[in-house]
């Protein structure tokens, strides 16, 4: 399985076999993989898929059930959270309330024992707060800060005693979505910019795929799916719920025929990327891409590709692209996606007969 | 084995040890005591009872005394056939009476009370909550002290001195030393026991609800009635049974206020402790009274838990 | 507060109840000012009584012993009780703890007389001869007892309703565990503490039943003193006594609110004033 032979033996932060039980339930259901130093890594799934619980794992918050979890050579699994190398940037940030923010940075540096010179601490401090370019603010106290703000105390906290591995708990979730999306691309280069092997955790697909290096995907039921770069995600999922779950995605199902698949409700089974396994009789699915598809308004001919006939459904206008619902018959749906301009001629209307057509190669074979 | 040795590394096992530790020698051994003692019998001595575990011929024996739990028994079967003396039957009547008309009171003074708090401007409602509490903060004996002044019968009675300078009567009122008197002391005494939980309920009571209901085409009473009440149960439940337990064991506010014409249960125990110097008597009557207590705490645990679960 | 929305009636039986509170408290205050000799009624003015008060050593005596048992009992109380809170919030599951938490509460709701009835038996207890039976030090462990069960409660809700994520963060900081209570949970819940304590406090120094039943010659508190005078007839001495209590308790009550809330107001401010900011 890919997932287990991502490295194992390697890494700088491995995740070995590494399983967590409550009571009756799996949360983590044995996920095995290996980070790279310096790397940027996202976990993503959905609430409760046990993403959190692994990161707490790693963190020191919660003991595995089984497994090990080895970083930078030595074993962490039993080590308590205040002697592991790795710091965590919670969701609701937890900057202590009580302290400033110069405070709230220097708090990690207080507790290193023998004891930092003050003045060591300090110019650490400054330096962490015009990294996050809050140097003026460092008298406040957290509740005279904006959203954003405190956001980047917290990440400064985390970054002051040069932590091997960065922990990110949904690190943007608290933020609003037109400022999300700067901060997104304002972190990464923070992290760059330290060089400290980062792994954070998310349930938004979009935040994960602009942000890291590698994405792993869990399962609902707390298994690792997929680990790979976004664009290897993206392209080549391999599996309908990841398929389905890291973007939007077109499924077709039927069974392999001569090389092609036939669907039933399709009028002509649909033709596959070139050197595509197809095993006589298996049932398999073919993932296209919303954006992969073109719409004509006649029959745009056999070098087009897969080309199927229906009525123009729903019309999303979302300014920079367009969604288009085709409906083919049987009651299903094609989407497609345009960006604006893409349109050869003008935005057909509902109710319009239309052709959608890709060629193989923009399809994805999936079987399972 | 493991797990027991990383709690006492992390220092849990003292913090989880210290309350139950206190809590054990100081209150639930002490219990242990009452429920013993109530078994022995009352003797010249110091401490004045005869423990029913003891050394007799030899080896340790199990002596129970039940002559105090005879007693209390003796009266209810003189309740049942109308006859005989009902001494301490009488007084816990009398304090479940007077426990429970406190907490009528209460309630009936405390609801609208703390519905007005609860509506009020949010920056006035700290302020009022203090001044609610203020008084409770100041002496209570003195507080009762005053009543006394205020109620007494005599011209120097600042009611009476009222109504005789407004020529409203022309003789003094009896107004001390009667269960009227105690009423009112002792529903002074306990309504910020009432206020404070139905206050904490009604603060979290959605105004749109009740904004729904006058929609709906509600008059102001029936979604009272078929709104707020349902609502604030848990509230007024706790609330009367934090007035009604310990009430029931009050004497000092009858003391001071009735005069001890009536005689109540809280005042009997104080007796058989004291004066009478019968022990035994006294821990069995605690013992009954602590069981008739168990059904109004158990509500009130109860009416606690779900209150604190739906936060 | 507008009338208006809330109806005529309910903020009339509001100052209703609030002048029914109040009424012997101003009476007291009131009376205290007399130059005569009874205590309802108003022959002059002086401060006669006051000064009477402040030369009598009994009365003294006792406020100064009580008020070195409330503020013992207040300490202790808010050690063993937020000790208790800890354990129920954050260790929900740990063996025993429903039954805590009835131990822990339960003095709050019993009847005076029968908890002093179960501290006498056990201060007199040969066993426990060691503790030196009735006296100061019973009446202390009585307060405390009865005011665990406050502190607890008050305690309790407010760490329930704390970011649990402070003391993980501290513990990701490096802070030792045993630290994090001190660094970082007790500044965050030190309104409840501070309010625990000045709740057992006022128990502790109002307390007259407990402190009656386990009290030995030389520990006459405040109340029990009072009570003993009250049977013998009182001169407005008395109410001399109790306008002092109001005054103090007044202005250390109104005096931190203020304080507290000019503090709330000033962060307030300071929020909104950051939230304008651009991110």
């Amino acid at each position: 399985m890919e997932a287990a032979a991502a490295g194992q033996g390697t890494g700088f932060l491995r995740v070995e076999g590494v399983s967590k039980r409550y009571g009756q339930t799996l949360a983590v259901d044995d996920i095995s993989l290996s980070i790279t130093k310096n790397e940027i890594f996202a976990l993503l799934g959905s609430s409760g898929c046990g993403k959190s619980t692994l990161l707490r794992m790693i963190a020191g918050f919660e003991t595995p059930s089984a497994g090990r979890i080895v970083l930078d050579g030595e074993d962490m699994t039993r080590v308590s959270p205040h002697h592991r190398p790795t710091n965590m940037m919670f969701q609701s940030y937890a900057l202590f309330p009580h302290l400033t923010v110069r405070e709230n940075v220097a708090f990690g540096l207080r507790q290193i024992r023998p004891a930092l010179p003050r003045g060591t601490i300090d110019a650490r401090v400054d330096a962490l707060l015009d990294l996050v370019q809050l140097r003026p603010l460092a008298t406040r106290k957290p509740s005279e800060l904006s959203g954003g703000q405190q956001q980047r105390v917290a990440l400064a906290r985390s970054l002051a005693r040069e932590p091997k591995l960065l922990l990110l708990d949904e690190p943007l979730s608290a933020l609003d979505k037109k400022i999300r999306q700067r901060t997104q691309l304002e972190l990464v280069e923070l992290i760059r910019r330290v060089g400290v092997t980062c792994i954070m955790v998310t349930h938004d697909q979009e935040e994960a795929m602009a942000m890291a290096d590698r994405i792993g995907i869990m399962s609902p039921h707390g298994t690792l799916l997929q680990v790979g770069a976004p664009g290897e995600v993206y392209e080549h999922p391999r599996t309908r719920y990841i398929a389905g779950f890291v973007g939007e995605t077109n499924l077709f199902e039927g069974r392999f025929e001569s090389g092609r698949l036939a669907c039933p409700g399709l009028p002509q089974p649909l033709a596959l990327p070139a050197g595509t396994a197809t095993p006589e009789g298996t049932p398999a699915w073919l993932s296209v891409r919303p954006e992969r598809i073109t719409l004509h308004g006649s029959d745009p001919g056999e070098q087009a590709g897969n080309r199927i006939a229906g009525r123009v459904g729903g019309i999303a206008y979302l300014g920079s692209h367009s969604i288009i619902q085709v409906e083919i018959g049987g009651g299903r749906t094609v989407t497609t996606d345009h960006a604006a301009g893409a349109l050869a001629q003008r935005t057909p209307a509902t109710g319009e007969a239309v052709w959608v057509a890709w060629p193989p190669e923009n399809g994805v074979v999936l079987t399972q | 084995m493991n797990a027991l040795l990383r709690l006492l590394a992390r220092g849990r096992l003292w913090v989880d040890a210290l309350p139950w530790g206190w809590m054990l020698l100081f209150f639930a051994a002490p219990f242990a005591l009452i429920a013993g003692v109530s078994l022995s019998t009352s003797e010249l001595s110091i401490p004045p009872y005869i423990w029913p575990l003891r050394e007799e011929g030899g080896s340790w024996q199990f002596l129970p005394d039940l002559s105090s739990y005879e007693r209390l028994w003796d009266e209810v079967l003189a309740l049942l056939s109308a006859g005989g003396e009902l001494e301490y039957l009488g007084a816990y009547g009398n304090a479940l009476l007077l426990a429970a008309l406190t907490t009528l009171g209460c309630l009936l003074a405390g609801y609208p009370f703390a519905w007005r708090i609860a509506r009020a401007g949010e920056q006035w409602r700290n302020t009022l909550l203090l001044l609610v509490m203020l008084p409770f903060w100041t002496s209570f004996l003195l507080r009762v002290f005053a009543w006394m002044g205020l109620l007494d019968s005599s011209e120097v009675g600042l009611v009476n001195q009222l109504l005789l300078g407004l020529g409203l009567v022309d003789e003094p009122l009896q107004l001390l030393y009667n269960r009227g008197a105690v009423l009112i002391g002792m529903i002074y005494s306990y309504l910020p026991f009432m206020v404070l939980p139905l206050y904490a309920n009604l603060v979290k009571l959605d105004q749109r609800l009740l904004e729904a209901a006058r929609d709906l085409g509600a008059s102001g009473w029936t979604t009272f009635v078929h709104v707020t009440l349902p609502l604030s149960r848990r509230g007024i439940v706790a609330g009367s049974m934090l007035v009604f337990i310990p009430a029931v064991g009050e004497f000092v506010i009858p003391d001071l206020l009735g005069g001890g014409g009536v005689m109540l249960i809280g005042r009997k125990i104080w007796d058989d402790f004291g004066p009478n110097q019968d022990w035994p008597m006294a821990a069995a009557v605690a013992v009954v009274m602590v069981a008739v207590l168990v059904v109004p705490i158990i509500t009130l645990y109860h009416a606690q838990r779900d209150e604190g679960r739906r936060r | 507060m507008s009338t208006a929305r809330h109806g005529w009636g309910s903020t009339a039986w509001m100052l209703f109840v609030y002048a029914f509170l109040y009424l012997p408290l101003v009476c007291l205050v009131v009376f205290s000012f007399t130059a005569g000799e009874i205590t309802t009624q108003l022959s002059g003015l002086s401060l006669r009584w006051y000064e009477a008060l402040f030369s009598d050593a009994e009365i003294g005596a006792a406020v100064l012993l009580s008020l070195r048992i409330a503020a013992l009992a207040a300490t202790t109380a808010v050690i063993i009780g937020t000790a208790a809170a800890l354990v129920l919030v954050h260790w929900p599951a740990l063996r025993g703890n429903q039954l805590l938490a009835g131990l822990t509460t339960a003095p709050m709701v019993l009847p005076d007389v029968v908890i002093g009835l179960a501290l006498v038996l056990l201060f007199t207890h040969p066993w426990m001869q060691w503790l030196g039976g009735r006296g100061v030090t019973a009446i202390w462990i009585a307060h405390t007892t009865l005011c665990t069960a406050y502190v607890s409660i008050v305690v309790q809700s407010r760490l329930a309703e704390m970011d649990r994520s402070l003391e993980e963060a501290a513990l990701d900081l490096g802070c030792l565990p045993a630290k994090v209570f001190f660094v970082v949970t007790a500044p965050v819940i030190a309104p409840a503490l501070a309010a625990g304590w000045l709740l057992a406090f006022t128990l502790s120094m109002d307390d007259f039943v407990l402190a009656a039943m386990l009290s030995s010659p030389g520990s006459t508190t405040l109340p029990v003193l009072i009570f003993a005078r009250l049977h013998h007839g009182l001169k407005p001495e008395i109410n001399a006594l109790a306008t002092m209590i109001v005054l103090v308790v007044s202005t250390v009550v109104f005096g931190a609110h203020l304080a507290s809330s000019r503090a709330r107001r000033r962060r307030l401010a300071a929020a909104a004033a950051a939230r304008a900011e651009p991110a």
